[in-house]
């Protein structure tokens, strides 16, 4: 309940920056432009591969592609709306006001974390706005659509948890962004060492973010992926807890 | 339940320095109660520590009879806070603050704009209400953290350093705010402005290096600062002696060019058998003034005094 007083909050302020507009925009025009690419690149060959049989669809080649830059432009710009969470409040000294309140640890980062994910979805759901305006002249796998929407949230989801907790962590604002755009980067690149044939890849393999988005892209929902996203998240949020609870007890 | 806070030995430690020291007070009804100390003395430490903002290392803090460990959530209901620098967004306006704040606290929602509304009235701030309060002056501001703290009618209030930056003018005024609020809320204030605490507190408490060197009513402390000494000045040399008899006069100094002071019983004031004597005797007496000992000559004794009782000790 106390969660999305702050979650209210959080969503209202971020929209007073000019901040949040500009991530808005610059990410709607440089996917645009990626999406206009990717279905020239569609009009181009669909005549060569009209004859194939299994023939990969219009959802295979112009969604799947635009969400899978969506992921990674998103990595660059998610720990910007993050990093001000909790250092700011640190910072500016209003954390007091916070922890004056009746209202525990646990309410205070999942109103944090759920004022960012709200910013995160009205993302999403711009950015569906692409692949839908498809419909238009033509036809779209329903279900495909549906298995990256979900598995481009739970990517944020996961991205938004890491920012939540490197904000909890950092003093200043950049120094957490920084933070959190190194821990996505890790994460999304730790399974490289397993491409290249080193072994006890299954480990780091199973820890990248990629791997797990990429099986989501394909359409393929496994119990193993969302597993992973909903382990992912939970951690880092009661990591963040548990660094706000220190705030009281140590300093 | 008569006590609205109740600290029991509260101790923190910061590593090995120990910022509050066994720390015991209580808080009435009605009472306003001062913090005086010298900068760094655990005066924020212990609000903190009251506020549930800070874990204490050992001790126990009641919030009205609720315990703030145990209990922090129906404790912090009982509480207004505001810190040394207000939690203000500087990015809203007044009325988006206090109504968030208002719904951080619980406040229903049919009831919320009249908490705010006389919140804002009793600061001061009727008129600002659509302004950012980036935009605003710091004592503004300032206002606008005292209205935060007591918007949900809190049965405490806990105010640190509610002054500070502000114009003689809204001194004036908060000091006016204060007062008024104690008559409905428990105060605790923090400052280090010792006529702020005459002015406006019923309680004064002084803590010095952690540990609380003073605590009594503002009237005992009136009593400590009343005179034990009056000066004389009169216009002849007159005989110390005779004077010396007068009852309850314990010495006399000469100050010189007839000057004289003199030292008496703390309970009686010798003053009116003094001049009787000097009348009679036709030393013409010029003047007579009881000494007051002043709020900072008894903070300044209290706060030397206080390290080497520890010295002592050790």
């Amino acid at each position: 309940m106390m969660a999305f007083v702050i979650a209210g909050r959080e969503f209202r302020t971020l929209f007073l920056s000019p901040l949040a507009w500009t991530i808005l925009g610059v990410i709607q025009i440089i996917l645009a432009y990626m999406f206009l690419a990717q279905l020239d690149y569609y009009l181009m060959v669909q005549a060569r591969i009209a004859g194939m049989e299994e023939a990969p669809g219009i959802t295979d080649l112009i969604v799947a592609p635009l969400f899978g830059n969506a992921g990674i432009i998103l990595l660059l710009v998610t720990p910007l709306l993050t990093m001000r969470l909790i250092s700011e409040e640190r910072r500016n000294r209003t954390l007091s006001l916070l922890f004056t309140a009746p209202v525990s640890m646990t309410e205070i980062v999942l109103g944090k974390y759920l004022g960012v994910m709200a910013f995160l979805l009205v993302m999403v759901g711009m950015i569906l706005f692409m692949p839908l305006s498809l419909l238009l002249g033509g036809g779209l796998d329903g279900g495909k659509l549906a298995a990256c929407v979900m598995g481009l949230t739970l990517l944020l989801a996961g991205f938004a948890a890491v920012g939540l907790y490197l904000s909890a962590l950092a003093v200043q604002p950049t120094v957490a962004a920084i933070g959190t755009f190194g821990a996505l980067l890790l994460l999304w690149i730790i399974d490289w060492s397993s491409r290249a044939g080193g072994k006890g890849g299954g480990v780091l393999e199973y820890l990248s973010l990629l791997r797990h988005y990429e099986g989501l892209l394909k359409g393929l929902i496994t119990t193993t992926d969302l597993l992973y996203f909903v382990l992912f998240i939970t951690t880092f949020l009661v990591l963040s807890v548990h660094r706000l609870d220190n705030d009281r007890l140590q300093k | 339940m008569n006590e609205l806070i109740q600290v029991d030995q509260l101790t923190r430690y910061y590593g090995d320095h120990c910022a509050v020291d066994n720390v015991t007070f209580a808080l009435r009804k009605g009472e306003i109660l001062g913090f005086l100390g010298p900068n760094g003395a655990g005066k924020t430490s212990t609000m903190q520590m009251i506020c549930g903002n800070l874990a204490p290392t050992s001790g126990q803090i009641r919030v009205n009879g609720i315990d703030i460990l145990d209990n922090p959530k129906d404790a912090k209901r009982e509480l207004g806070y505001l810190p040394e620098i207000p939690p203000v967004y500087r990015e809203l306006t007044v009325d988006e603050y206090l109504m968030y704040c208002a719904r951080l606290h619980g406040i229903p929602r049919d009831r919320r704009q009249a908490a705010l509304d006389q919140a804002k009235d009793r600061c001061g701030l009727a008129d600002v209400g659509g302004r950012l309060i980036g935009n605003l002056s710091k004592g503004y501001q300032q206002r606008v953290g005292i209205a935060q703290a007591i918007l949900h009618m809190p049965a405490v209030i806990i105010l640190d350093e509610p002054t500070v930056g502000l114009d003689p003018l809204q001194i004036r005024e908060i000091r006016e705010l204060i007062r008024e609020l104690g008559r409905e809320h428990g105060v605790i204030l923090s400052t280090h402005i010792l006529s702020e605490v005459q002015e406006s507190c019923t309680q004064v408490q002084i803590i010095n290096r952690g540990r609380l060197v003073l605590n009594d009513s503002i009237e005992g402390l009136e009593q400590q600062m009343r005179a034990s000494s009056l000066v004389m000045v009169l216009q002849q040399a007159p005989d110390l002696n005779q004077l010396a008899a007068v009852a309850s006069v314990q010495k006399i100094d000469d100050l010189g060019e007839c000057r004289y002071r003199v030292f008496h019983d703390k309970d009686s004031n010798p003053a009116r058998q003094l001049a009787e004597v000097v009348v009679a005797a036709g030393w013409g007496l010029l003047e007579l003034t009881p000494e007051r000992r002043s709020m900072e000559q008894i903070f300044i004794d209290i706060t030397r005094q206080a390290p080497a009782i520890q010295e002592a000790a050790a």
